[in-house]
């Protein structure tokens, strides 16, 4: 009785994830169907949309206006380079919160956090000048150093939160045994912490990968990466579904992918913690 | 090697190094639509006879605007040419921000510019954007629809035919809504629309000493007029609709009419996207009456930023991409039907063009619109469906914002009006205008 009773509700539990799922799922599944269609039957009804024909026409026109490689290796060096410069300085940092904290580690985290809330265009202009007086306008370089500094108080809690959960007096041994602090933090520290650091590096370079504001803002043609690719196929004066739909697919496919194979370590990051 | 063979060498080799030296690579900040995506294609000709590379960026209309906003304000330097519209080209224009286009070629033809764009392209009388394409607004109408109506939609009709066509095409059993306007909260969206019809029913947005004038008994015809309109012919949720939304709508044959951009007439009658392609006629905007009619005025330019270094590069491309044999490089490639409408005069006398089935209405809608007399009542400013002051788009927004809350159902009319006025007012007063 008490087994047929959990096995009901283990199908009603799946079978509300698998809903679930599908209704967050449904307007990325939406965007790959209509990148298959002409721009004349993506405006159809739903139904009509799904039984007319296919067509890969959208991607090879989307591949022949706009150059999709050169926008993904921007997107691929950005997401990176910002995700690597920001866990080289927020390590550290956390590190020092974590196990050398003072009176003031709290309200400095806070403070940290409190600088995600103020609106990216109430600062667009001082940096924008900035980049025109650095000369790094529209260069790869001056997009990873904002976007690390963007994302920089989210890598630091995120670490400071692992870091925490690590018992000091494992630290504390391997200072014992000679350890110094390079070593302490690259031998003994990270590999305790891997599975945190990973979580936070995948979430990063998601943030990275998607940010839209100051991608758009402070690129032009050489630095612009796929927000841009994106951006370019919208328009409030012409139908280009179909067009925009199979942009959305190539912009999105690779962070898709990545998602896909290390939702494991996403997850188990995440909720490192959470649970004790 | 003769000595002659080695001056010839070496003559060549300076020659090449010299053109290579002067050929510029002009990054253009555009918008994401057919006629520019065309051009685009189409740049490999520039490359070839003039030697210069083009790098394009396509943005969305708003995106683009607030980033070209950004860099010219700040000398960025990031674009040689930018697409920019009537609005922000005289207000720029006067800011010195942009070169002004005074020293173009003879064979380039500026008077032939049709003078409605011209006119609202420059600033003290000089020109400081070419004009791409330019458009009005116009009726298109289904004609098995109106002639099942047992009506006959004529060349220049008034509002009071306009709502009772569309009455009498409505079928709601078949998902005809007799007509589709824009809705959509947006100074350039369902502000646009509104206020080119105000116009027609005698409304202003400021009087002489720039107030407000939303307490008018004309702003509230106006406003009674659309939703009463809209409510009885006009489609479910037009308080969202754009011009995306509408084109869908009447693409697929759920429109009897729709008044929007005169661009428009090639998508609908497009065989390829459009299920009613051979069912759509013409007709221009609607008036009241009043001498005013309720089109607008639009056109894409190129300028040239001020303080680019390759000015003379950029108006190359700029003479190039906005003359007559570009016109001739699209109909060849691309047939009549596309070639970029509403720039010049001389292409409404070529009789290859004027054989288009919407051709004659655009540019008859481009004349009637004057920029300069938009209002019936005299009014201190310059535009038809926006004020070319540097405050409006933000004011027309805000404003906007408070309409389409009206065709939502989500307050009266009068309390929008009333918001309006004050919005108005407040942000003039803010600005010194008052």
């Amino acid at each position: 009785m008490a087994r047929a009773s959990s096995k009901r509700s283990k199908i009603i539990n799946s079978l509300i994830a698998w809903t679930l799922g599908l209704i967050i799922f449904f307007p990325i599944l939406w965007i790959i169907i209509l990148s298959f269609k002409t721009e004349g039957d993506a405006i159809r009804s739903p139904i009509a949309v799904v039984i007319s024909n296919w067509t890969f026409d959208n991607y090879f026109v989307v591949q022949d206006r706009s150059d999709y490689f050169k926008h993904f290796y921007n997107s691929v060096f950005i997401a990176l380079g910002s995700t690597f410069l920001g866990i080289l300085i927020a390590v550290p940092a956390s590190w020092s919160m974590a196990f050398v904290p003072s009176k003031r580690t709290r309200g400095i985290l806070l403070w940290m956090l409190s600088t995600k809330m103020l609106p990216a265009v109430g600062v667009l202009y001082p940096i924008y000048i900035l980049f025109i007086a650095l000369g790094i306008l529209d260069s790869r370089i001056g997009l990873v150093v904002v976007l690390m500094l963007m994302n920089l108080p989210i890598i630091v809690w995120m670490l400071y939160t692992y870091f925490r959960e690590i018992p000091e007096e494992i630290l504390e041994a391997s200072r014992m045994d000679g350890a110094g602090l390079r070593e302490e933090i690259l031998f003994v520290l990270a590999p305790m912490a891997l599975p945190g650091i990973a979580s936070t590096v995948l979430l990063n370079i998601i943030l990275a990968w998607n940010e839209a504001f100051w991608t758009l803002n402070l690129t032009a043609a050489k630095a612009a990466p796929l927000t841009a690719f994106i951006a370019s196929y919208s328009s409030p004066e012409g139908l280009f579904y179909a067009k925009l739909s199979a942009a959305s697919v190539m912009a999105i496919a690779p962070i898709l992918i990545m998602g896909w194979f290390s939702q494991k370590q996403l997850v188990r990051g995440l909720t490192f913690g959470a649970v004790k | 090697m003769s000595l002659k063979n080695i001056l010839k060498a070496a003559t060549a080799i300076s020659v090449l190094t010299v053109s290579a030296a002067a050929a510029d690579n002009l990054v253009i900040a555009t918008v994401n639509n057919g006629d520019m995506i065309r051009m685009q294609g189409l740049t490999d000709d520039f490359t070839a006879k003039t030697g210069h590379t083009v790098e394009w960026v396509t943005l969305e209309e708003n995106v683009l605007r607030q980033r070209v906003t950004t860099d010219i304000t700040t000398k960025g330097g990031a674009f040689d040419i930018m697409t920019i519209g009537m609005y922000e080209t005289p207000i720029w224009g006067s800011n010195g921000w942009l070169v002004p286009l005074d020293d173009l070629s003879a064979e380039y033809n500026v008077g032939d510019i049709l003078p409605a764009m011209s006119g609202g392209l420059s600033h003290d009388g000089t020109l400081y954007a070419a004009p791409f394409y330019g458009e009005s607004s116009m009726i298109m109408y289904r004609t098995d629809l109106m002639k099942a109506a047992g009506l006959e939609m004529p060349a220049a009709p008034s509002w009071s035919f306009i709502a009772k066509a569309a009455r009498h095409m409505t079928d709601r059993d078949k998902g005809i809504n007799g007509i589709c306007l824009r809705g959509k909260a947006g100074w350039g969206e369902g502000g646009a629309f509104i206020t080119a019809m105000s116009n027609s029913f005698g409304a202003r947005w400021f009087d002489e000493d720039w107030n407000a004038q939303f307490d008018t008994r004309e702003w509230s015809d106006t406003l009674n007029f659309f939703v009463n309109m809209m409510t009885d012919s006009g489609p479910a949720g037009y308080a969202t609709n754009g011009f995306n939304e509408n084109l869908s709508l009447f693409q697929q044959g759920k429109c009897g009419m729709w008044i929007d951009a005169t661009v428009a007439a090639s998508f609908v009658t497009n065989p390829k996207d459009s299920t009613v392609a051979d069912k759509v006629s013409f007709a221009l905007a609607p008036d009241n009456g009043m001498g005013v009619r309720s089109n607008w005025l639009w056109a894409w330019a190129l300028a040239v930023p001020a303080g680019t270094q390759k000015e003379a590069a950029a108006k190359q491309f700029i003479e190039w991409a906005t003359s007559n044999s570009y016109i001739e490089l699209v109909a060849a490639n691309e047939g009549w039907a596309n070639v970029p409408p509403g720039a010049r005069t001389s292409l409404y006398e070529n009789p290859n063009y004027t054989s288009v089935p919407f051709a004659k209405m655009t540019l008859d809608s481009i004349l009637s619109a004057d920029p300069n007399n938009s209002t019936v009542d005299p009014s201190p400013y310059v535009g038809i469906q926006f004020a070319a002051i540097p405050e409006f788009a933000g004011i027309a927004t805000e404003v906007s914002q408070e309409f389409s809350a009206v065709y939502a159902g989500q307050q009266s009319i009068a309390d929008a009006l009333a918001k309006a006025q004050a919005i108005t007012n407040d942000a003039m007063e803010a600005a010194g205008y008052r």
